[in-house]
């Protein structure tokens, strides 16, 4: 077996005993606590067959949670991209004052719980809200509703895309953008020929966690649905709702579509890194 | 560079700026930030501020309310602690030793990034229940996990573990070799050389990591509720208070109780930043 950089010097090579004693200790605790519970999804989906499957997804209600499992990302995702990459050029491109809070700021969504967030949609739109009682009085409904589920959706996804891009966009400066603005390019022709070729895959990879958490998210769209089966429930909620009617095949068989998306999310993860690698490596 | 500035250079350097769009784009963001997190995020302490303070306190310390504390806060502080040692070994395997199927546990790290939190928390019970894959032999020898404090300590752990291994990942490998060869030649032994030299160069990182995940698991609610049981005053996390309240339209009751956690998400980005700005400050002095 080949050996690591690491254990082809002896300075930083442990005897073998050491090495695979802590190999099987930290691979043990991966599959105990990480693995198992993934590949237990789709065990148990299969569980009563493929038929109960099949059935599980061809439900008109979990039709409808996919369909607005996809519109809530789709409509999430594109805003926080638009937000990500103007966070970012104002943050890694100029300097001004408040920055530091402006970057500690954006962080939020990470630290607060979901079920605060959801909770400040329903001070806002909630029916004794700011602005509940014009909403009602204007027949808009935000509170378990579609537009509340996608502004709980786009609230938890806020950070995904601008924490990979102020890094990356610092890290690159802003010479190439300048002498791309001396010889005569636009603004938007600097940036889409000179800024998005350089953090292409940052992009990309910041798009597809926040996708998928998006499309994962739980705890801050259960406050604002309202769980009305096959109107406001998302995958996710349409999962806990079988789960708690005993209905375990078809509660897992549409958790299994949500960890296919993990699955897939971390497959182009995989290879967004690898290329962003290759790209970094033939620069130097 | 310029470095006798020249009055033009100075003044180009004040007052215009080369790049175009920051009015713009630092517009945009700080109006859509505060649309969509900061203004929401403020109706909480307004709202709480209706509230008489002997009203807020009755909220905030009901028997239910303390002991969800102890255990929202103590099971993310335990979990934390857990992963901070599996998370350091995981990163250790990783970045030092070659195995089959590297590449394959590396790339899976990521699954609680990945992988909705509510199949985390069904799966989970599955397999702790007492006919599950792990239940069957640990509830025989008397270790109940669903369905008690335990069960969210195991769902804490899984939410929390990639936070640990991909935070501190980067700085072992970024870590020279020469600091552990010059320790070595200096007559340390292998485990002096990890104690005296990697592992304080780790342990910025290390700290960060855990603060993360403490941060996350403090918060966290769908991998939690389905294998807690939500057992008043025993496996009630803090979150499920607020929705109970929420459920009961005691919403003035929810905000209050939703403050003491927003008040604790704040203080834990400030501790955050800081321990990011000091494993920034170490390595690029290690460098």
């Amino acid at each position: 077996m080949a050996q690591s950089k690491y254990e082809a010097r002896p300075a930083t090579r442990e005897p073998a005993w050491l090495k695979w004693t802590v190999i099987t200790i930290s691979l043990t605790f991966f599959t105990l606590f990480l693995l198992l519970p993934f590949i237990a999804v789709f065990v148990e989906a299969f569980r009563r067959g493929w038929g109960t499957y099949i059935a599980a997804l061809a439900d008109p209600d979990a039709q409808h949670a996919i369909w607005l499992t996809l519109i809530a990302a789709l409509i999430a995702v594109p805003l926080n991209l638009a937000f990500g990459i103007a966070a970012a050029w104002s943050i890694a491109k100029f300097e001004f004052t408040g920055k530091q809070l402006l970057t500690t700021f954006i962080d939020l969504p990470f630290s607060v719980s979901p079920v605060v967030a959801g909770l400040s949609y329903v001070l806002i739109f909630g029916a004794q809200g700011w602005i509940g009682p014009w909403l009602a009085a204007h027949d808009i409904k935000i509170m378990f509703a579609v537009p509340g589920i996608v502004l709980a959706t786009v609230f938890v996804t806020v950070p995904f895309i601008a924490r990979e891009l102020i890094p990356l966009m610092e890290a690159q400066g802003r010479d190439e953008e300048e002498a791309a603005l001396v010889l005569g390019a636009s603004g938007w022709q600097t940036f889409w020929n000179v800024t998005l070729p350089n953090i292409k895959w940052g992009l990309l990879y910041g798009v597809i966690l926040c996708n998928a958490r998006a499309m994962g998210e739980f705890g801050a769209v259960s406050v604002v649905s309202g769980h009305i089966r096959g109107q406001t429930t998302t995958l996710p909620l349409h999962v806990e709702i079988l789960y708690n009617e005993y209905n375990f095949a078809a509660a897992f068989a549409v958790a299994s579509l949500l960890a296919l998306l993990a699955l897939v999310t971390l497959a182009i993860k995989t290879y967004v890194e690898w290329q962003a690698e290759r790209t970094a490596d033939s620069a130097h | 560079m310029t470095t006798a500035a020249s009055p033009i250079a100075l003044r180009r350097g004040r007052r215009t700026r080369v790049l175009p769009g920051f009015p713009l784009a630092l517009g945009f963001t700080i109006t859509y930030l505060s649309l969509i997190v900061l203004i929401p995020l403020a109706a909480v302490f307004l709202k709480s501020a209706t509230l008489t303070w002997p009203q807020f306190v009755a909220a905030v310390t009901s028997p239910a309310a303390l002991a969800s504390y102890r255990l929202s806060f103590g099971a993310a502080l335990l979990a934390a602690g857990i992963n901070a040692i599996f998370g350091l070994l995981l990163a250790w395997t990783l970045v030092r030793y070659t195995f089959p199927g590297r590449k394959l546990v590396d790339a899976l790290i990521d699954l609680p990034f990945a992988l909705p939190t509510a199949v985390v928390g069904i799966s989970l019970t599955a397999l702790y229940a007492k006919n599950g894959w792990l239940g069957q032999y640990l509830e025989p020898i008397g270790i109940k996990v669903a369905f008690t404090p335990l069960g969210v300590l195991v769902a804490l752990i899984f939410i929390g573990l990639p936070f640990v291994v991909r935070t501190v990942q980067p700085v072992l490998e970024d870590l020279d070799v020469e600091f552990e060869e010059a320790a070595a030649s200096l007559g340390a032994s292998r485990w002096q050389a990890f104690a005296r030299v990697v592992f304080p160069a780790l342990f910025p990182a290390l700290l960060t990591g855990v603060a993360l995940a403490f941060a996350r698991g403090v918060g966290e609610y769908g991998s939690v509720i389905f294998i807690a049981g939500n057992i008043p005053l025993v496996s009630e996390i803090t979150p499920l208070i607020i929705i109970t309240k929420l459920e009961q339209y005691d919403i003035a009751g929810a905000t209050a109780v939703a403050v003491v956690m927003l008040v604790a998400s704040f203080v834990l980005l400030f501790v955050i930043n800081a321990l990011q700005a000091w494993t920034t400050a170490r390595s690029s002095k290690g460098a």
